[in-house]
């Protein structure tokens, strides 16, 4: 492992200044959340590290995390970070083809057994032994066990490996199942997104490196630093919601004011995400920024709430697409009426009962005791 | 009858004349004096159940606008107005109250007489409380001509009791409190205690439609509670709605 260059010699080799690099590190540091003190650690750590060697799989997935890491605005991230980790493999990006490339992977796991990074893009389908994925002329999860084996830790890119995204959207022909459905033995870091953020992918790597352990994870396995807090918490239109001042229709005069999307099916309150802090293409917009809902795609089963433009979810349990007011207001609807019937039921059987009492009353007028009459009157 | 306080009336035989006030004639008078009272809701419990009322009332309006909002108000700029804050913070503080009611009923239900704890079970494993439950299913049918006398529920409104109010509430305060977890953040108290359920559920908007059915559950329970209560009050042997002011219920007749 000595052998491999540490991440401050390929930078310094691809033309990236002294004063660049010490850039980089103070914002990777910001990024992360981190005091000024921290800028030298990442700093030293950079300089004396050895790069990490990644494994990057891909299952079912459209390549959409990798091409959102490929193009991290952070200053250097495309030059430094690809170059940071020793990516070994990575079939959409590497030359190699074939029986080079799965030489390659097998070299790495044998090389850095216990060392290396596995990350994630897509999933694997189980459904016909998975054959609905095949890689180098295996299905994709084989692949997976084989090199999740040996692996330190596990980064879930993306809402595929995270929660099944697309694929995994009802009624999932395939089975498309989440990596950490499958692997339940190593430490997994799930970065959700579709795709995630390329500065959440790089500041989870560069955190990685430089304290060499795991980001400090949520409940559901995701790095607090990006996650714990949702679109919605930090949403420039917040002041708008807070004033219930909503867009009615696309394009209305709202709309042009840049009031909240929240009517128009916006899933800032629902979703765990750093877009609205760090954004996207180099921090300059994000959906709503853009005039458009967020969708939600950060969180688990994103496609299986209904539709991107409705604030309540539509309910298909009942066959037909009705969301819940729909059906507590049909329900509360059809008691009500059976209530109305009930007590007009109640009042007829009660008038006739009277009747009948009464009739009984004048035929035994004589007795002198309370008769059961009085009682029925009185009741 | 543990706590049961009994109100003898005058006897037959000497009936106290001064006690003929108003219009009341001897016949009257007779009733009147038979009339027996069970002091059955103690004032936390009627206390708590109108408290509980009107917290849920606001509640659902305002929930029902967080789902739904009202249109866009245009009183100033979005600084100066609150609107929905303000409905965000009327459903927030009910469901505080409502939450530390709950508990102290539940206190209530230990401290209290032996009807307040009758919300908090179905006596399952007795007999008798399934053959009453038929009988009082069949009183609503119309197949029974005469209802039962109760001083609590009777088994029809236990059940219900305890599905809407023990459950359902149960139900609405953890759904609801993992919901405002959400806003209070990581760390906070309301997420130590109940973030958990968001991430088992996994999505916060299956939370949300949950915690919404829930809401029309508990409109669907207040529509047969409320009618029940009336009806029971006019065609069944025993006080209603009263008993839930005063706290006494009386009888009609001593068969």
């Amino acid at each position: 492992m000595s052998q491999i260059e540490t991440f401050y010699d390929v930078m310094r080799r691809q033309g990236i200044t002294r004063r660049s690099f010490m850039k980089y590190c103070s914002l990777t540091a910001s990024a992360l959340g981190l005091g000024p003190a921290f800028v030298p650690k990442i700093a030293h750590a950079m300089e004396t590290k050895p790069r990490t060697p990644v494994i990057w799989v891909h299952g079912l997935e459209c390549t959409c995390c990798s091409e959102s890491f490929i193009r991290s605005a952070h200053p250097l991230a495309k030059d430094v970070v690809l170059s940071m980790i020793s990516l070994d493999y990575d079939d959409t990006l590497m030359a190699a083809a074939g029986t080079q490339a799965e030489a390659a992977l097998q070299d790495t796991i044998d090389k850095y057994k216990g060392n290396y990074i596995l990350a994630v893009e897509g999933n694997p389908p189980l459904n016909e032994d998975g054959m609905f994925c095949i890689v180098g002329g295996k299905p994709f999860v084989d692949q997976l066990k084989h090199a999740a084996e040996h692996a330190k830790a596990i980064i879930s890119w993306g809402a595929c490996a995270s929660y099944g995204c697309v694929q995994a959207a009802a009624p999932n022909p395939t089975r498309a199942t989440p990596v950490h459905k499958v692997i339940t033995d190593k430490p997994i870091i799930k970065v959700p997104g579709c795709p995630p953020i390329a500065e959440v992918m790089t500041g989870v790597i560069t955190y990685m490196l430089t304290f060499d352990r795991l980001p400090t994870l949520d409940r559901q396995g995701r790095p607090e630093m990006f996650y714990s807090q949702r679109i919605h918490d930090k949403c420039y239109r917040r002041p708008h919601f807070d004033a219930g001042q909503f867009v009615e229709h696309w394009d209305d005069e709202n709309a042009r004011k840049g009031y909240c999307l929240y009517k128009m099916g916006c899933k800032g309150p629902t979703t765990y995400n750093a877009c609205s802090t760090i954004r996207w293409n180099d921090g300059v917009s994000f959906p709503i920024q853009s005039g458009h809902g967020c969708i939600g795609c950060s969180e688990d089963g994103f496609w299986d709430q209904g539709s991107f433009y409705d604030r309540l979810t539509n309910i298909k349990q009942f066959g037909i697409e009705a969301n819940a007011d729909v059906i507590g207001g049909t329900a509360a609807l059809a008691v009500g009426g059976a209530v109305a019937a009930h007590a007009a039921v109640s009042a007829l059987k009660r008038a006739q009962q009277k009747n009948d009492a009464r009739k009984a009353a004048a035929k035994t007028q004589s007795s002198k005791t309370r008769s059961s009459v009085d009682k029925n009157e009185d009741a | 009858m543990r706590d049961a306080t009994y109100t003898p009336g005058p006897t037959e035989d000497e009936p106290d004349k001064a006690k003929l006030t108003g219009d009341i004639t001897e016949s009257d008078f007779k009733h009147v004096s038979r009339n027996t009272s069970v002091y059955v809701y103690e004032a936390p419990v009627r206390l708590w159940h109108w408290t509980n009322a009107a917290m849920i009332l606001i509640l659902i309006v305002t929930g029902y606008f967080i789902g739904s909002p009202p249109p866009t108000m245009q009183i100033g700029e979005a600084y100066q107005q609150f609107v929905f804050g303000y409905i965000r913070f009327a459903h927030f503080a009910a469901a505080m109250v409502l939450t530390v009611g709950f508990f102290g009923r539940i206190y209530w239900a230990f401290a209290g007489n032996h009807h307040a704890r009758q919300m908090f079970y179905i006596p399952f494993l007795q007999s008798a409380f399934w053959e009453e439950l038929l009988y009082e299913f069949r009183w609503y049918l119309f197949l029974e001509k005469k209802p039962r006398k109760y001083v609590g529920h009777n088994p029809l409104a236990q059940l219900a009791m305890f599905f809407f109010m023990t459950v359902g509430l149960t139900f609405m305060l953890v759904t609801g409190w993992a919901l405002y977890a959400q806003g209070a953040g990581e760390g906070s108290i309301p997420d130590d205690l109940f973030g958990w359920l968001l991430a088992w559920v996994g999505n916060s908007q299956i939370l949300h439609t949950l915690h919404h059915l829930g809401m029309w559950a508990i409109i669907i329970f207040m529509i047969i509670h409320i009618y029940a209560a009336i009806r029971e009050d006019i065609m069944s042997r025993q006080s209603m709605v009263s008993t839930m002011i005063s706290g006494h219920r009386t009888f009609r007749d001593d068969d």
